[in-house]
């Protein structure tokens, strides 16, 4: 069974008194352990894409089901519900709390969202932050750390509940290209470790080819049924 | 919850300028308005108690209508001896009652034999005028205050007619009354003491004893002007009040009107005012340290959110319940009114403290150099500690309201 599958999926914007097609009814399905990413220049909708697929957003028309949820079902707070539980996200500027440390950014969804007790979020935390290897990082403060760095935090954050699937819009944007690379391989490792399918957007020619399964949106349309590395 | 305490408290360090001002704000609002309610409240219970303690005691009965004309000290509206006991009776039954005095009062011409002039004569029983009024032997500026405050024969004179009539303690003055029939009758008295006013130089109030009174105004019979009431506990004042009242309902006349009405205090007296006066500007001082913890934690609740807009996109986007987001935020401006209420409250005890061993005084009327001991009553400090930290929670429901529906992409696109 699909992780993820969509059935001419669409998302339209309302601007004044316009509407602006974002999505023009894709169809694809995503494996369980997939590393998946969506390609296309700016403005081709896949940020639109993960947004949905994230719960952040219901699409106009067409059936998109996660874990075999429709998402078009969840109301504001079950959608939260959903994410907490089952999706993880790592976004393009890391959006590590600036006050809080290292080991309590990666904590965060465990102790605010899913309200694990102590000791066995600390050891989950702790396990994550070694599986990507911040570990001796765990008492700094993001302004301590380098971005390749906060975007390792990030990855540890987003895979530290256990979900299902991780999304990370644009993971790579902010970091050069040897910092890109390693985050890619650093995801692909937690893949295999944990067994969770990442699901990722990129612009860059470069990093798209590290993804196992190719998406690629041009105005809203994908261009192929998702090619295979 | 603790977890969101841990959490709010580290994000208001996050600014920790900011929330150090607000919470400056507050310990300074806080800290106003507990000194003005020790202070004020210091006032008032000395005016209070100079007035009821030496003049009018808690309460008063009298016959119907002689308040009305109590300018006139109508001797016909007097109480007589059978309506006195039914009133005696009643107070002697409410336990909340500690003594009472039966005064005679009326009008009449003071002689010193060379010039005359007119006063307003208290005809009083000393013994239990002292249990009633216990502040009154208190005001003799002049003559032995040890003893009685009168005996027969005698008379107490307000300082101002003393000076005025250039009477001393020991001369011999002639006191001529109108009696209710018309006619006019004398008697002369032993100035016993002179007596300082207590709202002022203009009080004209002699004191004599009540036998001497009666006898003067030639009164075949016992009978009352007035009855003042001393309660043991002045702050059940209200309903000993409509108690005594409810008790006398049944005294009535031949037309089976009742005859009595009873007055507390704040009805016999013009001083009743500044006591209201007082307690309305302790009410606008409290509104004021409202609106002091209402703007400072509403502003700096407001800055947060539009700070953290794209955290609060992040910490939604992750699957924090927007149940959750709002009660981080209300923690936020929680532990502020919490923090500035405690510091308020810790200020304001150390400064009542300090005024309370630096003593410093003022003066009421004609009493000099009274010493302010402010203090504050527990349950003053409760309420003004529960009011910030109220207000503090309402300040930051907006803007968490705000940042619990804050739809996560536009959030997490803000720059």
């Amino acid at each position: 069974m699909s992780l993820l599958s969509a059935q001419n999926v669409t998302k339209t914007y309302r601007v004044g008194d316009i509407d602006v097609p974002a999505i023009k009814g894709v169809d694809f399905a995503i494996e369980p352990g997939a590393f998946v990413a969506f390609v296309g220049p700016s403005g081709s909708g896949k940020s639109t894409l993960l947004n949905m697929i994230g719960c952040l957003d219901h699409p106009t028309s067409g059936t998109l089901k996660v874990l075999d949820t429709d998402i078009a079902t969840l109301d504001r707070h079950a959608a939260a519900k959903f994410r907490g539980e089952h999706i993880g996200f790592v976004f393009q500027d890391f959006n590590l709390i600036p006050v809080l440390t290292v080991f309590e950014n990666v904590e965060y969804p465990l102790r605010m969202v899913q309200k694990w007790p102590l000791e066995k979020r600390r050891a989950q935390t702790m396990r994550l932050l070694a599986a990507v290897g911040m570990a001796d990082q765990a008492d700094k403060r993001p302004d301590q750390i380098s971005g390749g760095q906060k975007q390792r935090v990030a990855v540890a954050r987003a895979l530290v509940s256990q979900p299902k699937l991780v999304l990370a819009d644009e993971p790579t944007a902010n970091l050069d290209h040897d910092t890109a690379y390693r985050i890619l391989e650093l995801m692909k490792t937690m893949r295999d470790e944990f067994n969770t399918t990442f699901v990722f957007s990129t612009h860059d020619p470069k990093i798209m080819g590290e993804a196992e399964v190719t998406f690629t949106l041009e105005d809203g349309r994908l261009q192929d049924g998702g090619s295979h590395a | 919850m603790l977890d969101i305490l841990s959490i709010a408290s580290r994000n208001l360090l996050r600014y920790r300028r900011r929330s150090m001002l607000t919470l400056l704000l507050i310990v300074i609002g806080m800290v106003a308005v507990l000194l003005f309610v020790a202070v004020a409240g210091s006032f008032k219970t000395m005016m209070v108690g100079q007035i009821t303690d030496s003049v009018l005691g808690h309460l008063q009965v009298h016959r119907k209508g002689y308040v009305a004309s109590i300018e006139n000290l109508p001797l016909n509206l007097n109480l007589r001896p059978p309506v006195v006991a039914k009133v005696e009776e009643a107070l002697k039954a409410n336990p909340a009652v500690e003594s009472w005095s039966p005064r005679v009062k009326f009008g009449g011409m003071f002689s010193n034999f060379a010039e005359t002039t007119s006063i307003r004569i208290n005809g009083i029983d000393p013994e239990r005028e002292a249990t009633t009024t216990p502040l009154l032997p208190g005001r003799m500026t002049e003559g032995d205050k040890d003893g009685a405050l009168v005996g027969r024969g005698q008379i107490v004179i307000p300082q101002l007619l003393a000076r005025g009539m250039k009477t001393k303690v020991g001369d011999t003055v002639v006191i001529v009354a109108t009696n209710r029939d018309g006619s006019v009758n004398g008697k002369t008295f032993v100035v016993r003491g002179i007596m300082e006013g207590v709202t002022g130089p203009g009080g004209r109030d002699g004191y004599i004893h009540i036998g001497d009174a009666r006898d003067l105004l030639r009164m075949t019979e016992a009978e009352v002007s007035e009855i003042a009431v001393r309660l043991k506990d002045f702050s059940q004042l209200g309903k000993v009040d409509a108690q005594i009242k409810q008790a006398l309902e049944g005294v009535t006349n031949k037309e089976g009107k009742p005859m009595l009405e009873v007055h507390d205090w704040t009805q016999l007296s013009p001083f009743a005012n500044i006591a209201k006066m007082i307690d309305l500007m302790t009410l606008f001082i409290k509104i004021m340290l409202v609106s002091i913890v209402l703007v400072a934690v509403m502003n700096v609740m407001i800055m947060a959110v539009f700070e953290r807009i794209r955290e609060i996109g992040t910490i939604a986007a992750i699957g924090m319940p927007p149940a959750r987001i709002l009660a981080l935020f209300l923690a936020e401006g929680l532990m502020l009114g919490v923090s500035g209420t405690i510091a308020g409250i810790a200020f304001s005890l150390v400064a009542i403290f300090g005024i309370n061993l630096w003593q410093p005084t003022f003066n009421f009327g004609m009493q000099q150099n009274l010493v302010m001991a402010p203090t504050i009553a527990a349950g003053d400090v409760l309420t003004i500690a529960a009011m910030v930290i109220i207000v503090a929670i309402l300040a930051s429901l907006q803007p968490a309201w705000k940042a619990s529906r804050m739809d996560p992409i536009t959030a997490l696109r803000h720059v």
